[in-house]
């Protein structure tokens, strides 16, 4: 098998995430599939860093989590917040410039 | 390149191709767990699973620290968060599926559908027919090789990750800090508060309570039968979680009546003792059954 | 000398600040302090007289120059007096006049305890005044000419809480913009012809221009002199204007005001002398004015207003002359001075003879008063005398000249004119003789129960007895030896006029049309009692009542013509424009509801641009890679 087929499902994974971004309403279902495209991005920047021989793509795979944790941190801050004023965690009913 | 192109292979072992097909479609499936599942709950751990899988991959690949990080960050901190927030926001919410937006779904499966093939073919098209492997860059090891990148050609994308963090840690404090503008209400105040507004003085009703069940979240009854869900906690209500007794409590109380009815026309008779030890015994272990 | 020129108008504008913005503290003095700096103004005026008449006729004209006003490019307005022999009669005749009638408000507003600002706005009128007749261009003569307006509206208003008073300033306001409108015109018709406003430039290179562009300035210029002057079609004003206190009626119809028409046109003959046309219309508005004030003037039976028919009429004769040229400028003016004199007493005994009357005008509840009121008898009948031009005095000898230089104009025009000046001096013997037999002999047709007919104070006689002398010897002094034409000559020029028969013959046809409006007028109110219920009368007599109906005319022609142009313009502007407008803004606002469904606030339908945004990107970098 080539590690290329690595690469293949990290572009399902993310078509998958992406639809599911689309798709879905609740909020933090919605954040989750952003943290899936995150991580088929790192499986392919890992897959790249085989192919290539060198560690710069685990580096940046690393950079990603890094910046993906931060991501998870503001983002969940914001859902409670949102939640809290509202009473509900569809990203639809943000759809007003006021509460 | 001349050196990493005498490393270069073109395959990889069985056991990682076998190990490939069966975790690949696991993941795969837990991504479309994540995306279908109607409870926020399950498709949290739908991720947790394809994110540990894509941890097992890493490794395969030869990101050894990656694939530990993946676990103890991703699945163990951020899917831990993600729980958490969940439990705040209220865990079972279920999620309609039912499309709102018109053409939504259908635009979202024609964007899905033509990102992923284009995605694909040009992967495809693309020759990548060998690859180099890490063998050469992880000889001292894989963590000491990235630290030493790191901490030499990326130090300053590092240091400025580490700013991020602190400034998300922050932001995340700010974001959720609710500054108590006015004094907590007392007990007293919030009583009077009810009597001034003449609305609900008493206190609520108290929910169906049966001494066999011990469950708040059944509805007491009102005089004409019908369950009011004023009893119900309002945080139970708000979740939904209202079990509805009209139906089967109400069966099980007419099966109760008229057992008792026939207990009651048996026990006319001069040997009813017996009879009726027996059969309220004989209740008693199917409402354990239930 | 010339740094006195500024006192002229300064001392009656610091007059009415100090008045206006004083407050009560001035209440006592006011009146005292406003008669003072009228006087002071009358003084300087007198040295200033004193000074020029002992200068060479040519070098008489002063100027000073105050400051430029707006220095922008080729635009230069300047603040400057001009101090002509023209300019000289008028400082004269306002200040002088204005001081008497300041004095004589002095016993006629003494119950009045909006005295003092009376008195300021008194003085500001005789500042505005002065300021229009002392300006050395049109722009500052248009200042001076609205500060009269201003003037004229507070004090044909001055009793606000009538609400008659308040609608006769507004009328006259209203009237007198549209005049005002022209002189603007007028100014900027001279500022692209000549490029500056001020008299001597304006007036001097009248040679270089076409005709037709002097006639529009001439046809504007007229306009706006007919406002002020009240000329027909512009004299609707003036009848109303009697609501004022009467101090202000003598001061608008003698001294100020009505005279700046003829100021005007007299100021600016070169521009006349230069369009024939102009000039013609500018005596067919006098003739007309003329017999249209006289006819007026016969059927009022309130005192001041058919005083007010009367000037309407005088003024007629000075435009009428002014008209003619340089053979009737001089006399235009000669008229005006002597009947600001007759015409400023009449008015103060209309006033005294109100003041014994309870404040009756109603000339049918007069009669008899000769022996009640000597001294306004006396004044007043001198007046009249002057007025009707009885030989010897003022009016006869301006009048009889205006009739010779109308029928000097030549040919049927001449004719035309000096036949309705002619008929017009009978008609104004026929009114006047007619107000002062009602007035002051005839059996008593009042209550003397209710009224007692007394003299006026000595504040109030005096003035009339000053302005009495002037009715009687200001003309034969200016006509002897030709004193006033000479006097003007250097600024209005001069000719002889030749009329077509002697000028024994227009005098003496002037007496015998003097004679029989008198007898006419004697055979009506004299012989027989007087009605004191008026009767119904002829069409012409109702008509004229009426004010010819100029009032109804304008309502016919300017307000319902007026309504309905603005009904069509609402009709057009609801359906024309506001088509355009609201359908080009429903265009829009349909359009953007379309558009508007792709912003919908949903995050994911923007996500969903984004990811099909992020697709197309793909697809077209693979492209770029396959070519």
């Amino acid at each position: 098998m080539n590690p290329v087929n690595y690469l293949y499902l990290a572009a399902l994974l993310f078509t998958i995430g992406a639809a599911g971004v689309l798709v879905r309403r609740n909020a933090i279902i919605v954040f989750m599939c952003v943290e899936l495209m995150l991580n088929a991005s790192n499986l392919a920047l890992v897959t790249f860093s085989r192919l290539h021989g060198n560690l710069d793509g685990q580096i940046m795979a690393f950079f990603t989590m890094v910046v993906a944790a931060a991501e998870v941190v503001v983002g969940l801050a914001i859902i409670v917040t949102f939640f809290r004023s509202r009473h509900s965690a569809s990203v639809d009913d943000a759809s007003l410039m006021k509460l | 390149m001349s050196t990493t192109l005498a490393a270069a292979s073109t395959a990889t072992s069985t056991g990682e191709a076998v190990q490939f097909w069966v975790l690949g479609t696991v993941a795969v499936l837990g991504a479309l767990g994540t995306v279908l599942m109607r409870r926020a709950v399950h498709a949290a751990l739908c991720l947790a699973g394809t994110m540990i899988i894509l941890a097992v991959f890493y490794l395969a690949n030869g990101a050894y620290f990656l694939g530990m990080v993946q676990v103890v960050v991703y699945t163990g901190a951020v899917m831990m968060l993600f729980l958490f927030v969940l439990m705040l926001v209220g865990v079972s919410t279920s999620d309609t599926l039912e499309e709102t937006i018109k053409g939504q779904r259908w635009l979202a499966v024609a964007a899905g559908l033509g990102f992923g093939v284009l995605l694909v073919g040009g992967l495809g098209n693309a020759s990548l027919s060998t690859f180099n492997g890490l063998a050469e860059a992880n000889a001292e090891g894989n963590v000491q090789g990235l630290a030493r990148l790191v901490f030499t050609k990326y130090v300053f994308a590092f240091e400025i990750t580490g700013a991020l963090l602190v400034t998300a840690a922050v932001a995340a404090m700010v974001l959720t800090h609710r500054e108590r503008t006015e004094r907590r209400s007392t007990q007293r105040e919030m009583a009077e508060k009810r009597v001034r507004e003449n609305r609900q003085v008493p206190p609520l009703p108290a929910p169906g309570v049966y001494a066999r069940h011990n469950a708040v979240d059944i509805p007491g009854l009102l005089p004409d039968g019908s369950p009011s869900e004023l009893t119900v906690n309002p945080t139970l209500r708000g979740r939904g979680q209202v079990r509805d007794v009209s139906d089967e409590a109400l069966a099980d109380l007419a099966a109760l009546e008229q057992r008792t009815q026939e207990y009651l026309e048996r026990g006319e008779r001069p040997a009813g003792n017996a009879g009726r030890d027996a059969d309220g015994s004989g209740d008693r272990d199917k409402e354990k059954a239930k | 000398m010339e740094s006195l020129i500024g006192l002229l108008v300064g001392a009656p504008l610091l007059g009415a600040a100090v008045l206006l913005c004083g407050g009560r503290r001035l209440d006592r003095t006011g009146h005292w302090l406003g008669t003072l700096l009228a006087a002071a103004s009358f003084v300087v005026g007198l040295l200033l007289f004193a000074d020029m008449l002992g200068k060479d006729t040519e070098q008489r004209a002063m100027h000073q120059h105050l400051f430029s006003w707006i220095p922008v490019a080729d635009f230069q307005a300047d603040v400057g007096f001009q101090l002509d022999q023209l300019s000289m009669t008028f400082v004269l005749l306002i200040s002088g006049v204005g001081t008497l009638i300041h004095v004589y408000s002095i016993g006629y507003m003494e119950h009045d305890e909006r005295r003092r600002r009376f008195f300021g706005y008194l003085n500001l009128f005789l500042a505005a005044m002065l300021l229009l007749v002392l300006a050395d261009n049109y722009l500052l003569l248009y200042v001076g000419w609205e500060g009269v307006g201003l003037a004229s509206y507070l004090l044909i208003g001055f009793w606000q809480h009538k609400p008659s008073a308040a609608t006769a300033a507004k009328k006259a306001f209203l009237v007198n913009r549209v005049g005002d409108v022209g002189l603007s015109i007028a100014i900027m018709l001279m500022f692209t012809t000549f490029g500056t406003f001020a008299f001597e430039p304006v007036l001097e290179s009248t040679g270089e221009t076409s005709e037709g562009k002097l006639t529009a300035i001439g046809l504007m210029l007229l306009l706006a002199a007919c406002g002020k002057s009240a000329q027909v079609p512009l004299q609707s004003w003036l009848g109303d204007a009697m609501e004022g206190p009467t101090p202000v009626s003598a001061l608008i119809h003698a001294a100020t005001m009505v005279t700046a028409g003829v100021y005007l046109i007299t100021r600016s003959g070169e521009i006349f002398n230069a369009a024939p046309d102009a000039q013609l219309v500018v005596v067919t508005v006098g003739a007309v004015t003329l017999l249209f004030g006289a006819i007026v003037g016969c059927a009022k039976d309130d005192i001041k207003k058919a005083l007010a028919g009367s000037t309407m009429s005088q003024i007629g004769y000075m435009m009428l002359a002014a008209g003619l040229g340089p053979i009737g400028y001089a006399f235009a003016i000669m008229h005006l001075v002597t009947h600001g004199f007759f015409k400023a007493g009449l008015f103060l005994g209309a006033g005294s003879v109100m003041h014994g009357m309870n404040d009756e005008v109603d000339m049918r509840k007069y009669g008899g008063l000769r022996k009640h009121m000597p001294v306004t008898f006396v004044t007043f009948g001198l007046g009249y005398l002057a007025i009707i031009g009885f030989p010897g005095l003022s009016g006869f000898f301006s009048k009889d000249q205006i009739i010779e230089a109308a029928f000097a104009k030549g040919g049927t025009q001449g004719w035309i004119l000096g036949t309705c000046a002619l008929l017009g001096a009978a008609i104004t013997a026929y009114y006047m003789t007619r107000v002062m037999l009602l007035t002051f002999f005839g059996e008593k047709r009042w209550d003397p129960a209710e009224t007692h007919p007394h003299e006026s104070p000595r504040t109030m006689t005096i003035p009339m007895i000053v302005l009495a002398f002037g009715s009687v010897f200001a003309g034969g002094y200016f006509k002897l030896n030709e004193n006033f034409v000479h006097w003007l000559e250097p600024v209005t020029e001069f000719e002889h006029g030749h009329p077509p028969m002697s000028a024994a013959t227009v005098t003496a046809a002037t007496v015998v049309a003097l004679l029989i409006g008198v007898t006419g007028a004697w055979f009506q109110y004299g012989r027989r009692p007087v009605p004191v219920v008026a009767p119904r009368g002829s069409l012409l007599t109702r008509a004229a009542r009426r004010d010819l109906l100029q009032d109804d005319l304008n309502h016919v022609v300017l307000v319902k013509g007026g309504e309905h142009l603005t009904r069509g313009l609402v009709y057009l502007d609801h359906k024309l424009v506001d088509g355009v407008v609201n359908g080009t803004a429903a265009s829009f606002g349909g359009l953007s509801g379309r558009v508007r469904r792709v912003q919908n606030g949903f995050v994911r339908s923007y996500a969903v641009s984004m990811f099909g945004g992020a697709a197309v990107l793909v697809a077209a970098t693979l492209l770029m890679r396959a070519v």
